[in-house]
C-alpha cells in the first residue's frame, strides 16, 4: 500500500516517484533552455529572409517584416560568378562526403566485427589504442600528419580528406560496442559450423543486424566531411569544398551578409536533415556506447 | 586448414597453452589460426595508425629537434621545452586561457548534457525527438555559430548593441568579440551553446536503456523521489555512459580553438582568447618552426590524456 501512494498516473500511465511539482519544474526549465538554444538558429533563419534595408535597420529587429527569398537567389547568382565553376565545389563536397562516409562505414564495420566477435592475440591492445585516440584532439597530430601525407604524396588531392576519414575512431568505437551487444554469438556460431568463412559471416549475418549503427556512422562521418572547410591539406582551387567557397562569398563584404545567412541556412539544413532521418537509430546505437574502466 | 582450426575465435573457454609450447610459440600459433582477423582489421588499422597514432609519435620525436620542413631536422634536446616554459610569455597566456576554457566548458557542458538528457527522458517519445533535435542542432549545423558574430557585431547594427543602445544601457557600441573584457565570457557561452553533442546523445540513450524493473524494485525498497532514483539507481547503472561522455567532454573542451579563431580573429585582441591550439597553429602553420610546434602539441597531448585519467578516477566514485 505504501508503494501505491508513491505512484501517480501520467497520461493513463502509472509512474513511480514523480511529483507533479517536479514535472512542471522540469517542463519549465526545458522550455526556457530550449528557447535559448533555438533563438540563435531562429535569428539565422530570420537574417536569411531579410531584405537589404532590414538588415541595416536601426534599431535592429529580431523578426523579419517583409520576408524575401532574394538572399537565396543572390546566393545562387553569386555562385555563378565564381572563378572555378560552382558545380565543381559541389562535386568535390559530394565526392568527399560520400566517398569518405561509405569507405569508413565499410572498413570500420569490418574491423569492429573482428574486435567484437573474434578472439585473437592483441585484440585488447588494438581496441585500447582506439579508446586512447578518443582522449585527444586530432589537432595534436595535424602537423605530423601533414608531413606524413607529403611523404606519401597525398597533399593536394581529395584523398587527403577522404582516406583519413576512413580511419575515424569514434565510428569504430560505436560500431564495436553495438555489435558486441546486438549480434548474437549463437547465430554467428551456427553460420561458422555451416562452413561460412569469417568475412561472409560478417557481411551476410552480422552487417544486416546492425543497421542502426550504420546510420550512426553515416551521420557522424557525413556531417564532419560535409562541413570540411579550408584545410592545410588542399590548396588547389579546383579541389576546394562547398563550405570553403561559400565562406569566400560571404566574406565579400557587408552587402553580402544576407546571402551569407542564406548560405549558412542551406549548409546547415543538410546534416540536420540527415540527423532527423536517422535520429531513432542513432539513439539506439548510443545505448551501447558506454565505456568500461 | 580444418573447419575446427578456423573457429576457436569464439570459444567460451579460454584456450590454455599446451605444456610443450612456449608462450611465444603459442601466441604465434593463435595468430596463424586467426589470420583472417588480421586481414579484416588491416584496412582500418593501417589508416587509423598512420593518420592518428603515428602523427602523435612523430610529433613527440620532432619536439626534440629543430626542424623547418626544408632542411633536415637537427637534434635539439629539451631546448624547445625550456624555451616554451621559460622564454615564451605568450605560451603561458595560452596555457592559462586553455585551462580556463577547459575548466569551465568541460564540466559545465558535461553537466548540461546530462541534465538536459535527464529532463528530456521524462517527455513522451514524439516530444523527446523534437526537443533532442533543438538541443543538438547547433552542434551539427556547421558554421551556424557565426550568427553570434552577427548578433554581437561591434557596430550599432549588431542586434545586441542595437537593443542596448535603444534601452539606454550603453551610449556607444561595445566591441564584444573585439574587447578583451568580454571575449572569454562570450566564447564560453558560444562553446556551451555548441557543446550538446555526442555526449548528450549518449546520455539520452543511456537513460533509455536503464532496466525499468530496477525502478520498481527501488520503489519497493523505499526510494521515494526522482533524486534518490537518480543517485541510487540511474547513475550507477549508467557508469559506462558517464565515462564515455566525460572523455568526449574533456577532448572537446581542450580542443576548443577553431571556433575562437572564427569569432575573434587570429590573433584575438590582446591575445585575450589565445589558446594552446592557437599557439600551435601559429608556430606550425605560419612560422614553420615544426620542432617547437611539436613540443606544444606534445604538451597538449599529455594534458588531455592526464585530464582524462583524472576524471576516470573521479567517476569511479559515483553512486558509492
Amino acid at each position: 500500500m505504501a508503494r501505491l501512494q508513491k505512484m501517480r498516473v501520467r497520461k493513463h500511465k502509472v509512474v513511480l516517484n514523480r511529483s507533479r511539482g517536479g514535472d512542471t519544474g522540469i517542463f519549465v526549465i526545458l522550455a526556457i533552455m530550449g528557447a535559448i538554444m533555438f533563438l540563435p538558429m531562429l535569428y539565422t533563419i530570420m537574417q536569411s529572409l531579410k531584405p537589404l534595408d532590414e538588415l541595416w535597420y536601426f534599431p535592429p529587429k529580431f523578426y523579419v517584416i517583409n520576408p524575401t527569398i532574394k538572399n537565396f537567389t543572390d546566393l545562387f547568382r553569386l555562385m555563378g560568378q565564381s572563378w572555378v565553376p560552382f558545380s565543381r565545389y559541389i562535386y568535390n563536397t559530394v565526392v568527399i562526403s560520400v566517398g569518405g562516409t561509405f569507405g569508413h562505414l565499410l572498413i570500420a564495420s569490418m574491423a569492429a566485427y573482428v574486435l567484437a566477435k573474434m578472439k585473437f592475440p592483441g585484440k585488447e591492445w588494438l581496441f585500447q589504442t582506439v579508446v586512447l585516440s578518443l582522449m585527444f584532439h586530432a589537432t595534436v597530430g595535424a602537423l605530423a600528419k601533414f608531413i606524413i601525407m607529403s611523404y606519401i604524396g597525398m597533399i593536394d588531392t581529395m584523398s587527403a580528406i577522404i582516406i583519413p576519414a576512413w580511419g575515424s575512431s569514434l565510428g569504430l568505437y560505436l560500431m564495436k560496442q553495438f555489435m558486441e551487444s546486438s549480434v548474437s554469438d549463437a547465430v554467428l556460431e551456427s553460420a561458422r559450423i555451416d562452413g561460412a568463412k569469417e568475412f561472409r559471416t560478417f557481411w551476410v549475418i552480422a552487417m544486416p543486424m546492425v543497421k542502426p549503427a550504420w546510420l550512426t556512422l553515416i551521420m557522424y562521418s557525413f556531417k564532419d566531411l560535409w562541413n570540411t572547410g579550408s584545410t592545410i591539406y588542399i590548396y588547389s582551387e579546383q579541389l576546394k569544398t562547398l563550405n570553403y567557397a561559400i565562406n569566400q562569398i560571404v566574406s565579400g563584404g557587408i552587402t553580402r551578409s544576407g546571402a551569407g545567412a542564406a548560405a549558412t541556412v542551406v549548409m546547415m539544413m543538410v546534416p540536420i536533415l540527415v540527423f532527423v532521418i536517422s535520429q531513432s537509430n542513432i539513439i539506439e546505437t548510443m545505448g551501447t556506447s558506454g565505456m568500461k574502466d | 586448414m580444418s573447419a575446427k582450426a578456423k573457429t576457436p575465435s569464439n570459444d567460451v573457454k579460454k584456450p590454455v597453452a599446451r605444456k610443450d609450447m612456449s608462450k611465444l610459440a603459442w601466441t604465434w600459433k593463435e595468430m596463424k589460426n586467426n589470420w583472417v582477423a588480421y586481414v579484416m582489421l588491416a584496412p582500418y588499422y593501417i589508416i587509423f595508425l598512420l593518420f592518428t597514432i603515428v602523427p602523435v609519435l612523430v610529433s613527440l620525436a620532432l619536439s626534440f629537434t629543430r626542424f623547418n620542413m626544408l632542411e633536415p631536422a637537427q637534434w635539439a634536446g629539451i631546448e624547445n621545452y625550456t624555451r616554451l616554459f621559460l622564454a615564451d610569455d605568450l605560451f603561458i597566456t595560452a596555457c592559462k586561457n586553455t585551462l580556463i576554457f577547459a575548466a569551465i566548458i568541460g564540466p559545465v557542458s558535461y553537466l548540461l548534457s546530462f541534465c538536459v538528457a535527464w529532463f528530456i527522458n521524462e517527455l513522451g517519445p514524439k516530444l523527446r525527438a523534437l526537443v533532442t533535435l533543438i538541443f543538438y542542432a547547433p552542434n551539427i549545423g556547421g558554421s551556424v555559430y557565426l550568427i553570434w558574430k552577427t548578433a554581437f557585431s561591434s557596430d550599432a547594427y549588431g542586434y545586441v548593441n542595437g537593443v542596448l543602445l535603444e534601452l539606454g544601457v550603453i551610449d556607444k557600441p561595445v566591441l564584444w568579440f573585439g574587447d578583451a573584457d568580454y571575449i572569454m565570457t562570450l566564447c564560453i557561452v558560444v562553446a556551451l551553446w555548441l557543446s550538446l553533442g555526442t555526449a548528450f546523445l549518449n546520455f539520452i540513450a543511456g537513460l533509455q536503456v536503464v532496466d525499468r524493473s530496477l525502478y520498481e524494485a527501488g520503489a519497493v525498497d523505499g526510494i521515494s523521489n526522482r533524486w534518490q532514483e537518480l543517485w541510487y539507481i540511474t547513475l550507477p547503472y549508467m557508469k559506462p555512459q558517464l565515462l564515455f561522455g566525460a572523455v568526449l567532454a574533456i577532448t572537446g573542451a581542450f580542443g576548443f580553438g577553431a571556433v575562437v579563431t572564427d569569432l575573434c580573429g587570429f590573433p584575438s585582441v590582446d591575445y585575450a582568447a589565445w589558446t594552446i591550439m592557437h599557439h600551435l597553429d601559429d608556430y606550425g602553420g605560419a612560422r614553420f618552426e615544426i620542432g617547437y610546434a611539436s613540443a606544444i602539441a606534445t604538451i597538449l597531448f599529455v594534458v588531455m590524456i592526464g585530464a582524462n585519467g583524472l576524471v576516470k578516477k573521479l567517476l569511479s566514485k559515483v553512486g558509492t
